[in-house]
């Protein structure tokens, strides 16, 4: 193993880990309040009727002081796969690369444009083109989605590329399996769908609090009923496409399906626990420790969930690090054995073209090729380094799971109250609504958890750990990046809250609006 | 159609799109030059807001520009991407942060209740103008006298300096330092300037307008000092040759006279662009009635010009467009910096959306400027900074 400096993988990881969730507090309300102003405004303009432009107008503005943030915490994540992961640049940028620039060029600037008319355009363009405007400002922001999240889905199932020795790098062969692969469609399906239904969230739960105090009561229920639907919706297919992307996960990254099931021994007919406490942390080493406290679990859903298939055998951790012949599964000892070989064949062929060995290079090569599926193994020696954090993995998918049935329900008792005009008389779902909004929030962050941590510690897939992923600087000038974002970000959360509350608390539906 | 042009071609192509998006960069920045003018041009709450909305409903293109650039840059030329943001950590770092605030400044600076008060997003927006322009110029500026950085077999880039970047602008022992500076402060008298011309084409306000063609001539004599040491330093440095064969990296002197002169066009280019610059200053300054708000037309298509021209000699006739001081070989081209074919291909067509984009951008704009913006118009509007 080379001398790796771990402090600076560490805060580096830090660095990217706050950035990323500062910038998702944001993102998911921008992705789907785009679209329920949108829906707001169309009602406008096809009724006519006053009380939705200003509707529509309350939200803008809230939309607004969301959105400003959220650019401000995006600019640093662009910009950070260079300046804290430079390695990572070079590896992967010919397959990376293209999807934020096309980010750029394809949604970036539609938003922006766009978003200027939506603010600014009331009184200059017509209704209709101002209607136009909402509408792409919500296309070009979950545009902008789509980009990164391909970009993303593509390290953990990295597809269409194959790597050319001479530039050390990986590099696209198909652009359309990057774009199409299952991974990136899953993902942009389940993390839009989530964004929408937390944003539905964030509607109701402030219509929610206009009731509870008896202000702005047209505003609140109309809000309510669009909104609810709206979530309804969203989450159904939020609840689809999370149980896809937990499949995908299966298929591709089996230690993290294991990490967040909690599943140290593999099974058979594996059950799913639905709930879960672990004891004390069972270690690979000690698998026979009573993994529960207390749990409930669905006899062989798991199975049925991962593989459609109830008998299917799950991997557990114990499984992929030992290797697990029965089933054909190689263990990591194997696999860091050949990616050692592929290391070093690497090495051997560049030293070889150096020399002009060319038969050399070619047995080399040869080598290194038949090795490369497990090249990123190989800077390891102990296979435990390879497993990501389990209790924290599977506490954040069991919150996010469990959270997100609740949501269901939440839009289901809203929208049938709402409709039916009884919502104001029932408090308690108000509360409960009104409280949705950090639990939705908290949903969030919990499935980025799972993604990015459970993920871990690879940056891409079985070719590149984080460790070899980082730029070559010096770990004091990351700790104090890390905590001039830290305080730069909070300062500015805290001003965007203050702001937001004192536009909800001042609004007032019989003024001019603001 | 992309897939029959040469791989050489096609990095042309892209050096060409990034150095496009460079020089619009440039351009936009008059939002950053606007922002250090707040209270130059504004003396009462008023005309300060006037002027921020100005440029407020401007400032995303310029951010948007700005990171389309850098994923351009990481798309075409990954090497650059990697090796100059992870190298020059703190320039851009500090960069980055000055764009962080300014995001967030115009949305808040007069919201009731903002925790921070007006002061402070003002002073976050001047920041951005100041350090933004600036920085940005000094790190183009390496383009042409260098950086210190070695790039290993597997591609991975060392910075060779302690001082990850900061000593391109600190490192007063060494004349490049002058070079760099000079073009970071043209960068910033140029925002000024443009955000004075643009101010008169947007803004109906006596006093503002009168207090702008004041400032107009000491910031453009200024912006024009510092430009033409830039300009004629790197006519007679020397540059960074590679022969197109070996593509081994050698120093040539008067490298980017040379290439001005071997490239006629881009010469043409930049004359042109240097001359609509001066014009536009000129005719607001001298026949201000008649024409001083379409001067921004003229100065600003400049600056694109201009801008462009000097990111092509920084980069065609093969020359090394990030230079490496300290390992003369480790110098990054177009040809050993980019991306596969297979992926500039596929960019390619992505680029073709380009004028799309710039039509979309050019009808909204138009239908939102089609009144001048003044305190009274100001008040009627429902959504102001
Ligand atoms: C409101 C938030 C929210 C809620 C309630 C849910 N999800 Fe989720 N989930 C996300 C928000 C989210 C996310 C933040 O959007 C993630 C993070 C990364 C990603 O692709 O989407 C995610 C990731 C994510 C992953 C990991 C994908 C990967 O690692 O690539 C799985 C397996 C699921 N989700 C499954 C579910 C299931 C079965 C849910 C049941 C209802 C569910 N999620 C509800
Ligand atoms: C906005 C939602 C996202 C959140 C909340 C998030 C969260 C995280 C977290 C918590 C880490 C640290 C994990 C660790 O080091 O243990 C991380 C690392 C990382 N993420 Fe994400 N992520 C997000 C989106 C993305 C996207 C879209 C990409 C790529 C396009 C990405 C790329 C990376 C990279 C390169 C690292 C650093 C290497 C690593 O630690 O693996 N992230 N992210
Ligand atoms: C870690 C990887 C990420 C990077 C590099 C990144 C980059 C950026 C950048 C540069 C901006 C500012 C753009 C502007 O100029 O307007 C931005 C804003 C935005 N990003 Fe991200 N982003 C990341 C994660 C995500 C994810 C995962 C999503 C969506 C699923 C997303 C969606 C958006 C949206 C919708 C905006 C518009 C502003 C806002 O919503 O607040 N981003 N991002």
């Amino acid at each position: 193993m080379e001398n790796f400096n771990l402090a600076l993988v560490d805060w580096s990881r830090a660095q990217f880990a706050l950035t990323a969730l500062y910038h998702w507090i944001f993102v998911p309300l921008t992705l789907g309040t785009s679209f329920i102003i949108a829906i707001m405004e169309t009602i406008y303009v096809k009724t006519g009727n006053e009380i939705w432009k200003k509707i529509t107008k309350f939200w803008m503005t809230l939309f607004g002081i969301n959105f400003a943030i959220g650019v401000a915490t995006g600019i640093i994540l662009e910009f950070e796969f260079g300046t804290n992961w430079s390695n990572y640049s070079w590896f992967v940028g010919d397959i990376f690369g293209a999807p934020l620039a096309i980010e750029g060029i394809m949604a970036f600037f539609m938003e922006s444009t766009f978003i200027a008319i939506m603010f600014f355009g009331w009184d200059k363009v017509s209704k209709k083109f101002h209607l136009a405007a909402t509408w792409l400002t919500a296309i070009g922001s979950n545009l902008s989605a789509l980009w990164i999240l391909t970009a993303n889905a593509w390290m953990q199932n990295p597809v269409g590329m194959h790597f050319n020795p001479d530039t050390a790098r990986n590099e696209m062969v198909n652009f359309w399996d990057v774009l199409f692969s299952p991974t990136a469609v899953n993902k942009f399906l389940h993390t839009i769908t989530s964004a929408y239904t937390y944003s539905a969230l964030f509607v109701i739960g402030v219509s929610a609090w206009f009731l509870i105090k008896n202000r702005n009561v047209i505003l609140a229920k109309r809000s309510m009923v669009v909104a609810s639907t709206f979530g309804l919706l969203a989450s159904l297919f939020m609840l689809i496409t999370g149980d896809e992307s937990a499949r995908q996960v299966f298929r591709t990254q089996p230690m993290k399906l294991a990490a967040m099931e909690g599943l140290y021994r593999g099974e058979s007919n594996a059950p799913l626990v639905a709930f879960g406490l672990f004891r004390d942390e069972p270690t690979p080493q000690n698998p026979k420790a009573k993994e529960w406290i207390l749990d409930i679990k669905i006899p062989n859903m798991l199975s049925y969930l991962a593989a459609l298939d109830p008998n299917a055998f799950i991997p557990g951790v114990h499984d992929l690090v030992h290797g697990n012949k029965e089933h054909g599964i190689e263990s990591y000892y194997d696999r860091i054995k050949r990616g050692k070989i592929a290391i070093k064949a690497l090495a051997d062929y560049k030293a070889a073209k150096k020399e002009g060995d060319d038969d050399k290079a070619y047995e080399s090569l040869k080598l290194f090729k038949a090795n490369y599926k497990d090249f990123g193994y190989g800077y390891y020696d102990d296979p435990h380094d390879l497993i990501p954090n389990v209790p924290l993995t599977f506490y954040s998918f069991h919150t996010m799971v469990g959270l997100g049935v609740l949501f269901i329900l939440v839009f289901l008792l809203s929208m049938y109250y709402s409709v039916k005009d009884k919502i104001t008389a029932k408090k308690w779902l108000l509360w409960v609504a009104l409280l949705s909004i950090p639990l939705g929030f908290l949903a969030q962050e919990a499935g980025w958890m799972v993604a990015e941590f459970g993920r871990q510690p690879w940056v891409v897939q079985d070719y590149m750990p984080t460790l070899t992923a980082v730029s070559n600087i010096n770990t004091t000038s990351v700790i104090i990046t890390f905590w001039l974002f830290a305080v730069t970000f909070t300062v500015l959360l805290i001003a965007e809250v203050k702001i937001m509350l004192n536009q909800i608390k001042n609004f007032n539906e019989d003024d001019g609006g603001h | 159609m992309f897939e029959n042009l040469s791989y050489l071609a096609l990095q042309e192509y892209w050096w060409a799109i990034v150095s496009l998006l460079g020089a619009f960069l440039v351009f936009l920045l008059f939002v950053q030059g606007g922002q250090t003018l707040l209270y130059t041009l504004g003396k009462n709450e008023k005309e300060v807001s006037v002027l921020a909305n100005s440029i407020g409903r401007k400032w995303e293109f310029t951010f948007t520009t700005l990171v389309t650039f850098g994923g351009a840059a990481f798309a075409s030329f990954p090497l650059f991407y990697s090796t100059s943001f992870g190298g020059a950590y703190w320039v851009w770092m500090l960069i980055l942060f000055a764009f962080i605030v300014q995001a967030v400044s115009y949305e808040y600076r007069s919201k009731a209740d903002n925790w921070l008060g007006t002061k402070t997003y003002d002073m976050f927006l001047y920041a951005n103008g100041l350090l933004g322009t600036i920085l940005l110029g000094t790190a183009v500026a390496t383009f042409f006298t260098g950086s210190q950085f070695h790039v290993d077999e597997l591609h991975r880039s060392y910075w060779d300096s302690p001082f990850k970047g900061l000593e391109l602008a600190f490192n007063f022992g060494r004349y490049q330092t002058y070079i760099n500076l000079s073009l970071g402060l043209g960068v910033f008298f140029l925002s000024r300037v443009l955000a004075i011309l643009y101010f008169m084409n947007n803004i109906e306000e006596e006093n503002i307008i009168s207090r702008a063609r004041k400032k107009l001539v000491p910031n453009a004599v200024l912006f024009l000092v510092f430009f033409l040491f830039f300009l004629i330093n790197i006519l007679v440095i020397e540059g960074f040759n590679y022969d197109p064969i070996t593509k081994a990296v050698n120093m040539e002197s008067f490298k980017y006279l040379h290439n001005l002169l071997a490239m006629p066009s881009v010469l043409i280019l930049m004359l042109l662009g240097v001359i609509m610059v001066l014009w536009g200053i000129f005719r607001a300054i001298t026949a201000f009635e008649k024409c001083g708000s379409k001067a921004i037309w003229f100065t600003g298509l400049g600056t694109v010009f201009t801008v462009f021209s000097l990111f092509l000699i920084a980069g065609y006739n093969h020359t090394a467009f990030y230079p490496s001081v300290s390992d003369l070989q480790s110098s990054l081209t177009i040809e050993n910096a980019s991306s596969s074919k297979y992926t500039l291909v596929a960019m390619s067509y992505v680029s073709l959306m380009v004028p799309f984009v710039l039509a979309y951008i050019w009808y909204a704009w138009k239908a939102l400027n089609k009144k001048k913006l003044s305190v009274n118009e100001l008040e009627k509007d429902g959504h102001a900074y």
